[in-house]
């Protein structure tokens, strides 16, 4: 039986390089939500949009957003009032 | 006929600063989702649409004649939440849709040049409204 080799390194580290950076650090409902929304507007597919807040329901709510637009999310991290998130259009 | 699960109708009969927040937030919260939006001004929520009423509404419940809308204010300053203003022109980038009521505009005897047009796509009455609230999964009347 043929050996399948399959390249894990990109899945297990998605540090590519953003394309848009949305910092709504400070910001509350519903401005970071419609700020990662008018990012994605603007990118272009494949691109990678990372988000920086400090809102705690948008870290819940900006992953129900993207998964509504069918894009990828690529990464959650931090704490509730301060978080990264991560996109691919 | 659109997906019916897509879209948010909104009627915005309230003039009161607090409740126009409430109709651009769900509109605003609706686009940001992947979903359509409109809202239909009449009534008292249309006077905000004319040129410099926007922030203008007293608040709800205990204005006290503008006391409490101010403390409100500040408040909400405190906590950093977006102006009227940037909220109606986020709806609009995002590519919501503003209806004006044009028969509170004879009753109150608004003319368009008093009203932002820049921000207005449709002048128009009950049957409008209908027709953009059947396609909708959620409608409400603020």
């Amino acid at each position: 039986m043929p050996e399948i080799k399959v390249d894990t390194r990109e899945a297990q580290c998605p540090a590519v390089e953003a394309n848009i950076v949305v910092d709504c650090r400070g910001e509350t409902c519903p401005v970071p939500l419609v700020e990662v929304r008018k990012a994605i507007r603007k990118a272009a597919p494949g691109d990678v949009i990372e988000v920086f807040g400090t809102h705690p329901a948008s870290k819940k709510e900006i992953p129900m957003a993207v998964e509504a637009l069918s894009l990828e999310l690529l990464s959650v991290e931090g704490t509730d009032t301060d978080w990264t998130i991560r996109i691919q259009r | 006929m659109e997906d019916k699960a897509d879209k948010v109708t909104i009627v915005l009969h309230s003039g009161d600063m607090d409740k126009v927040y409430s109709a651009l937030i769900i509109g605003n919260g609706a686009l940001a989702m992947g979903m359509e939006a409109t809202i239909f001004f009449t009534f008292w929520g249309l006077q905000r649409l004319k040129r410099g009423a926007l922030e203008k509404g007293p608040l709800s419940k205990m204005n006290m004649l503008g006391l409490g809308k101010w403390m409100v204010k500040q408040r909400m300053k405190r906590a950093n939440v977006a102006t009227l203003e940037k909220m109606l022109q986020d709806f609009k980038e995002l590519g919501g849709k503003v209806m004006a009521c044009d028969m509170t505009m004879e009753i109150m005897g608004i003319r368009p040049e008093d009203l932002r047009q820049e921000f207005i796509d449709e002048y128009c009455a009950v049957g409008s409204y209908i027709q953009e609230a059947r396609e909708s999964a959620i409608t409400l009347f603020i």
